[in-house]
């Protein structure tokens, strides 16, 4: 990064100012030292306040007065404590940079990572005062203006019938920015904002989605550029381990790592698919057993989930054979052709990698279904008038089959599929938010299994309402480094555990 | 002025004649030069021919306007498409490494087509125009040329006959040639207000508040739809096309307009459209029947693309044998496709005696010429001979306005040069 200025400028006095902005873009990286325990607990934190951000935007619509006034409460009490502005400040600048480090290694991460940090942007410059906005805006080179008084009234009545005032905000009342039509596309595409002699002008409300596009160009290019220096901070003993959990604590499952190998039978799968699948994985069970085949997309998506739910290679191998061989195929044509993808599923033959079971982000955005496929997500990919025959045929009460319908309408399909749980396990709230397929399963089998498993199911309800700044982290009075290293992580996993 | 009767057998012949002594290669030249502001800016300027026999070849570039010349003079293209500037000579795009060859930039252009209005005009169809689907075009030229200046900011476009039924914009400001494609699909979406295929019925719809554009381009609108749509194309009179006009209209609607179906002048009837529209209130049909019926319908497709082709102005349409010239909007109600020169006529017009001996005279005064100068001032004097006059006058013109920008921009460089 370039200074703009021709003198070079003491450390201290870029901080004093970079640190006089409530918000920034995190364009230039810090430049000074801190110590170890102080890089662990500013990335814990900064994780900790992201995931609150994530938990907060599946449960609450984002920007309402609850998801305000919750996630207000988590910045200033749990993870961003009270103190001088500088240091509130510098604590938000390093663990940005810290988690970008973590977070730039595959497109899954660095797609969560710019989500979250897009959305927590969002409600900060929203909480913003109008002068520090404009402040921003010009501080980091997006010459957008408003536009005065005077042309305001001028433009009034083209402003009023272009501009999208849901609210009914009168013209008078709010500002309006006026910027080159380039940075504003979408807008311009679809005919919401006024343009005069390429330039559109912008009211208040809608200037947070221009700087926000911004936001999220510049940080997606800057995760690209950390991905290539990641070698050299991974050579770096004392930061790998703890980068290298950071980043599995985001998903805090990827079901790679098989926990209940053997556990299930065949038998019991049938029993399964009805009372614990969820319902993409219900599909392609059922479409197995209908018509003894699957193609390659629902091969893969439902051969993986049953590897995550312990299924083993021996017992897969059979699962498919037998169902298979119903079909049209004959033992031979599968030992040669299928046998060999079901190895490669569990790292046996090619490259040897481990895949890992699909998440629902990757169900619902990657390889949709064609005519013939059965995979992908019901939610998302079946016309709703299929999924509401499905569902009812699987006996959901209709009311429920329309709140499903109304969810997949606002396109949160796994808040419907979450609902489609609440009301095959006759539970009023999930304790989880759901992100994987395995996810789905492995809680099912906790809120049936009953006993032990409704202790820790109500465990996990108490969780979120606890203030975790009580829980903390244990931390040993002095002690070696990697001790407190496997400290620290060890607390990551359960902390996470339930997401 | 009549055209002469223009037989495609002959475009062989007129072609070479046409290349040699009246295409305007000077004024071509300066056009795509822009100035000579930014380097290499013509040298990696793509050209697509058409040559006889229908054989097509794209990736033409030249490094001067002499190698255009002596190129275009050998080749005799039926066809000249003009494509974008690429980061290397277009001729040389096959060694540059794989990746590397990138389509950097080019005028934003429109493409209306008079086969896109089909279902809304009665006189003719495919691609037959007559001066009665010609108001189509006027309308859509005003609506269009409006928007890009007024709304976008545009300063420089210029309009050009297709040759045979439709017309181009090509706006050459600088801002414009930078767009990039996601820039140019929103501009064209801005402007579009037509919706739906063959399976539509109702083309446009419209909510509330009305945007300030579609205020504006109702405006143009309905200054030419009684003379267009009610006495020329005649919406209301025939049974058949006064159904299609009725299926726009909301059924509540309707059942109140029927009663006054003995109303036989056309403007009268509209007006009971018209009355029923402002009884009520967030519906816009008579609004919406006048856009489908009028409103500039483009190809989003052929603006989006930066490396998007496009029919060049001057070059010859082969079917009509019309030069595609450029429009002057100041005439442009009076602007007549079928009195655009052919290639027949110019060339005919070539061997007409010189009426004006004054000019000859003052030629020949000229101090001492070298053989170059007196072949260009003959070419010069040819064009000027034709019907083609007029319109290279105008992109004179044209030209002229956009040289200030260039001064402008070559005297910042040099100043940026000198400062050290």
């Amino acid at each position: 990064m370039q200074f703009p200025s021709k003198k070079p400028k003491a450390v201290t006095d870029l901080k004093a100012e970079l640190y006089s902005q409530p918000l920034q873009f995190y364009g230039q990286p810090p430049l000074e030292n801190i110590s170890l325990s102080e890089f662990e607990s500013f990335a814990v934190d900064r994780l900790k306040l992201l995931k609150t951000v994530e938990n907060l935007g599946v449960s609450y619509v984002k920007l309402s007065d609850d998801y305000k006034k919750k996630l207000d409460n988590e910045i200033k009490t749990q993870n961003f404590p009270h103190g001088e502005q500088t240091e509130k400040r510098r604590k938000d600048h390093i663990s940005h940079f810290i988690l970008r480090l973590a977070y730039c290694q595959t497109e899954d991460l660095r797609r969560w990572f710019i989500q979250q940090e897009v959305d927590l942007f969002k409600y900060r410059f929203k909480e913003l005062e109008c002068s520090e906005k404009l402040e921003f805006l010009h501080k980091n080179n997006l010459q957008y203006n408003t536009i005065s008084a005077e042309e305001k009234n001028n433009l009034r009545e083209k402003l009023a019938t272009s501009s999208y005032t849901a609210s009914g905000v009168k013209v008078e009342e709010q500002d309006f920015y006026k910027v080159p039509f380039q940075d504003a596309l979408d807008l311009v595409r679809t005919r919401k904002v006024y343009l005069e002699e390429g330039y559109v002008y912008i009211p208040h409300n809608e200037i947070v989605t221009i700087v926000l596009n911004d936001f999220r160009t510049r940080l997606s290019k800057a995760l690209a550029l950390t991905a290539r220096s990641l070698p050299a901070v991974h050579s770096d003993e004392r930061l790998q381990p703890l980068l290298t959990h950071l980043s599995h604590s985001y998903l805090g499952q990827d079901y790679s790592v098989q926990k209940n190998v053997g556990k299930i039978s065949l038998e019991q799968i049938d029993s399964l698919a009805g009372k614990s699948f969820p319902l993409c994985m219900r599909q392609l069970h059922q479409t197995l057993r209908d018509q003894h085949h699957l193609r390659h997309g629902g091969r893969m998506q439902y051969g993986l989930f049953l590897k995550g739910i312990g299924l083993s290679l021996e017992q897969a191998l059979q699962f498919w054979r037998m169902e298979f061989i119903r079909g049209k195929v004959d033992a031979d044509k599968f030992d040669k052709a299928y046998a060999y993808s079901i190895r490669h599923m569990f790292g046996k033959e090619g490259k040897r990698a481990d895949y890992t079971p699909y998440s629902c982000m990757k169900v619902i955005l990657s390889n949709p279904p064609s005519q013939g496929d059965y995979h992908g997500c019901p939610f998302r990919h079946s016309d709703p008038e299929l999924l509401k025959q499905k569902l009812q045929s699987y006996k959901v009460s209709p009311s429920g089959v329309s709140q499903i319908l109304e969810l997949v309408k606002g396109m949160h399909y796994q808040l419907a599929c979450q609902k489609y749980f609440e009301l095959t396990h006759n539970v009023e709230d999930t304790a989880f938010s759901l992100s994987h397929p395995n996810q789905y399963f492995t809680e099912s089998q906790k809120v049936l299994g009953g006993g032990k498993d409704v202790k820790r199911e109500t465990d996990t309800l108490q969780r979120p309402q606890e203030n975790s700044a009580a829980r903390g982290l244990t931390r040993e009075p002095a002690g070696d480094e990697s001790q407190h290293l496997a400290e620290i992580t060890k607390n990551l996993e359960t902390d996470f555990q339930d997401a | 002025m009549p055209s002469s009767a223009y037989d495609p057998a002959c475009l062989p012949d007129f072609l070479p004649l046409y290349y040699r002594r009246l295409f305007p290669f000077a004024q071509y030249y300066r056009w795509l030069n822009y100035g000579g502001v930014q380097k290499n800016y013509f040298q990696n300027r793509e050209f697509s021919f058409t040559l006889k026999d229908d054989i097509y070849v794209r990736y033409q570039s030249f490094s001067s306007q002499s190698e255009l010349e002596k190129e275009m003079q050998k080749m005799n293209p039926y066809k000249i498409d003009i494509g974008a500037v690429y980061s290397h000579r277009p001729n040389q795009h096959n060694t540059v490494k794989s990746g590397s060859f990138q389509a950097l930039e080019k005028e934003l252009v429109f493409d209306i087509d008079m086969t896109d209005y089909d279902d809304v005009r009665s006189c003719c169809s495919a691609a037959d125009i007559c001066s009665k689907c010609w108001t189509l075009m006027t309308i859509a030229i005003r609506i269009l040329d409006r928007a890009l200046r007024r709304d976008f900011g545009f300063h420089h476009l210029l309009w050009v006959y297709s040759g045979r039924r439709g017309v181009h914009c090509w706006v050459c400001d600088e801002a414009a040639r930078k767009l990039s494609a996601a820039a140019r699909s929103a501009v064209a979406e801005y402007l579009s207000l037509i919706k739906g295929g063959e399976e539509t019925v109702k083309k446009v719809m419209l909510t509330d508040p009305i945007h300030p554009f579609i205020r504006e381009s109702l405006a143009v609108v309905k200054h030419y739809f009684p003379q267009y749509a009610l006495q020329d194309q005649n919406i209301l009179g025939r049974k058949e096309s006064e159904e299609k006009v009725l299926a726009l209209v909301p059924e509540d609607i309707l059942s109140i307009f029927n009663i006054h179906m003995a109303e036989r002048n056309p403007e009268r009837r509209w007006r009971h459209i018209e009355v029923q529209q402002t009884a009520k209130k967030r519906q816009y049909f008579e609004k919406e029947i006048m856009l489908q019926y009028c409103y500039p319908r483009l190809d989003v497709n052929v603006s989006k693309g930066v490396n998007h082709l496009l029919k060049s102005p001057f070059s010859v349409h082969p079917k009509t044998g019309r030069i595609s010239v450029p429009i002057d909007l100041t005439d442009v109600d009076k602007f007549d496709p079928f009195a655009v020169p052919t290639i027949s006529l110019i060339c005919e017009e070539l061997d007409r005696p010189k009426a004006d001996e004054d000019e000859a005279k003052s030629e020949d005064t000229k101090g001492k010429e070298n053989e170059q100068d007196s072949t260009e001032k003959r070419k010069i004097r040819d064009y000027k001979r034709t019907s083609l006059a007029k319109y290279v006058k105008y992109f004179d013109q044209f030209l002229a306005g956009m040289a200030d920008s260039w001064k402008g921009k070559l005297l910042k460089q040099s100043d940026l040069q000198k400062e050290f």
